[in-house]
């Protein structure tokens, strides 16, 4: 770690994609992600690195599916009506196994919805956006740092696994300033790249086909089992959350990105107040920590799915209980701020307090 | 440079080689030209000497399998997308030529914005658009490059202009925008235009070698299966309709964002 800068979520994002090395970045500007798109436009024709900004977010993934298919790094970021008309693109890429890194800086729907931080598109992001049976890597920062550590994680994990890696962020995480120092000891993984279409077919023998395609029905059924097998490997290898003071809870808070900062608040008020309350951030939401959040519904009461939305990743974690102990959901929509307090009095009520 | 090959014990100069297809049987309809454009780009490649430097990208619709036949390394696109691929592998690998083979559904309708856009910027790819006024692949519905009266599987009637507009002619549009270097239009009919669109294809591949800008070859060509005609009679259609709608020829041969 060296110097510390104060930055927005968006720049610091951009900043950490030059220093991971990215080879390339398409674009289309949109609130509350814009800041992304205008960094990346200063940074990359300066130092050679390819830059577009793209007619459309339509256009912008498929340049992202054709460079990302020459082994290259390659990233996208938007918000979400943006993503929503990437969806085509991200489900060719994942079926072709492209390795790239997109960004969702959230904002509130359902429409053109509204340009505050919103957590409502935790299903797209998780369940498959597009058509098919596919998985994005979705990694969840929580504050401008992190919106920087993850984008070197992220292109790693893309690298790993040839598979699109999604930072669900969102419009307050993008906007909000505090301080972030970028890593100086990030040495890019080794990366196996002769499945790429860069030319060179003397070399390998043979044309590179980048194709999402499978006419016939077992090529099909074959690609889909493929994909099937390296996500177990992911789910098996690559969850990861936060604990905060789990050890001795009745009552577990889950939540990611913001959300999780203020619920992080409301555990220290409520201690404050005597009541046993922890908290489980997932860090990744697909893969999900359902495991851990298992292995503490033998120790809690009930849980509070808290999220900037009507409740969606709640699914999740009812599916990880096995409906054993109550799960209940405390959100906001239209960017409105989760209330400490609120959550608080919400919480009393579970336990009976 | 003549090649020369010994048989019998008496050597031959090979005037002609069957170009390095890959070794599969085409999809293609009797009669269908596509199969030619395929062969002709393979001839380009293989007489540049150029497989290790050439990209390229399918399409969705009859060219869909075109990465099975061309031999070098390719890409698959969604619907319309071939462009924005092209310029997302053209910005990463610019010493490569890269190419697209599109037909006129996913050219001229469902991909017009990437088309545009790419030529608009002066993308340095070479844009091989395959017109046969139809969408092929599904069945033969009318595409924006339909003629007046045309009937196809969605215009039972004829297209009626009032309410569909009229053929989009996409090469008058694109010749307009500075970042084009090359725009033509070339047919695959009989022997002298089959060797007029090789040149073409030579051109535009070298264009996009040497990052002079967007090439953007039309090839005005026919769909037996799509018009509902034996192979003879859609050359006669070929030649009495397609060719006077869209007439043939280089619209710009100079150009490219200086």
């Amino acid at each position: 770690m060296a110097e510390k800068y104060l930055m927005k979520g968006n720049e610091a994002l951009a900043e950490a994609a030059i220093r991971a090395g990215i080879d390339g970045y398409f674009g289309y500007p949109i609130t509350p992600q814009s800041e992304v798109l205008e960094y990346f436009s200063k940074w990359l024709p300066r130092k050679g690195i390819a830059y577009v900004q793209a007619e459309s977010e339509v256009s912008a993934i498929n340049m992202v599916y054709g460079a990302g298919a020459c082994g290259k790094r390659i990233m996208t970021t938007t918000s979400s009506p943006g993503f929503s008309l990437m969806q085509e693109g991200v489900s060719y890429i994942a079926c072709a196994q492209i390795p790239c890194v997109l960004v969702n800086v959230q904002r509130g729907g359902p429409g053109l919805g509204t340009i505050q931080p919103s957590q409502g598109d935790y299903f797209q992001a998780t369940k498959g956006g597009g058509h098919g049976d596919y998985r994005l890597i979705v990694l969840t920062p929580n504050s401008v740092q992190e919106q920087a550590d993850m984008v070197y994680k992220a292109f790693d994990l893309s690298e790993k696994y040839l598979n699109p890696v999604l930072i669900l962020s969102d419009g307050a995480l993008g906007q909000m300033m505090e301080t972030v120092e970028f890593r100086d000891d990030y040495k890019k993984p080794a990366f196996d790249a002769t499945w790429a279409s860069n030319g060179g077919v003397a070399k390998r023998g043979k044309p590179v086909q980048i194709t999402s395609l499978f006419i016939e029905p077992e090529r099909m059924e074959a690609k889909n089992n493929e994909l099937q097998a390296k996500y177990k490997l992911i789910e098996e290898n690559e969850v990861d959350y936060e604990l905060y003071h789990m050890e001795d809870a009745e009552l577990g808070f889950i939540a990611y990105g913001l959300s999780s900062r203020i619920a992080k608040k409301a555990v220290d008020l409520a201690r404050e107040q005597g009541l046993k309350i922890g908290l489980i951030r997932p860090k990744t939401v697909w893969p999900f920590p359902a495991k851990i959040i298992k292995e503490y519904s033998k120790k809690v009461k009930a849980y509070m799915s808290i999220e900037m939305s009507v409740g969606q990743m709640i699914e999740d974690v009812k599916l990880a209980v096995e409906c054993k102990i109550p799960v209940e959901h405390y959100g906001k929509t239209g960017g409105i701020v989760l209330s400490t307090d609120e959550i608080i009095a919400k919480a009393k009520k579970m336990i009976g307090k | 440079m003549s090649e020369t090959i010994t048989k019998d014990g008496q050597e031959f100069e090979v005037v002609w080689k069957k170009p390095n297809l890959q070794k599969k049987d085409m999809h293609y309809c009797p009669g269908c030209a596509h199969g030619t454009l395929e062969k002709l780009i393979q001839e380009v490649i293989d007489e540049k000497g150029i497989q290790d430097r050439v990209i390229g990208v399918a399409p969705v619709g009859c060219a869909v399998f075109a990465y099975d036949y061309i031999n070098c390394d390719m890409q698959e696109a969604a619907h319309g997308r071939a462009c924005a691929l092209a310029t997302g592998i053209a910005r990463v690998l610019p010493d490569k030529a890269v190419f697209t083979i599109q037909g006129d559904g996913d050219l001229a309708s469902i991909g017009l914005a990437e088309t545009l856009h790419a030529c608009n910027r002066g993308e340095n790819i070479a844009i091989f658009f395959y017109n046969n006024a139809i969408y092929g692949m599904t069945g033969g519905q009318m595409a924006p490059t339909t003629l007046p009266g045309q009937v196809t599987a969605s215009s039972p009637d004829g297209r009626d202009c009032k309410l569909s507009g009229m053929p989009l002619k996409v090469a008058d549009i694109v010749k307009e925008f500075d970042g084009t270097c090359y725009v033509t239009r070339q047919a695959a009919n009989n022997a002298v235009n089959v060797r007029k669109l090789k040149k073409a294809i030579e051109k535009a591949i070298d264009n996009s070698l040497n990052k002079r800008g967007t090439s953007f070859v039309e090839l005005v060509g026919n769909c037996p299966s799509g018009w509902k005609m034996t192979p003879v009679d859609s050359y006669k259609w070929w030649e009495e309709n397609m060719l006077k709608f869209y007439p043939l020829g280089d619209l710009k041969t100079e150009g490219g964002i200086k």
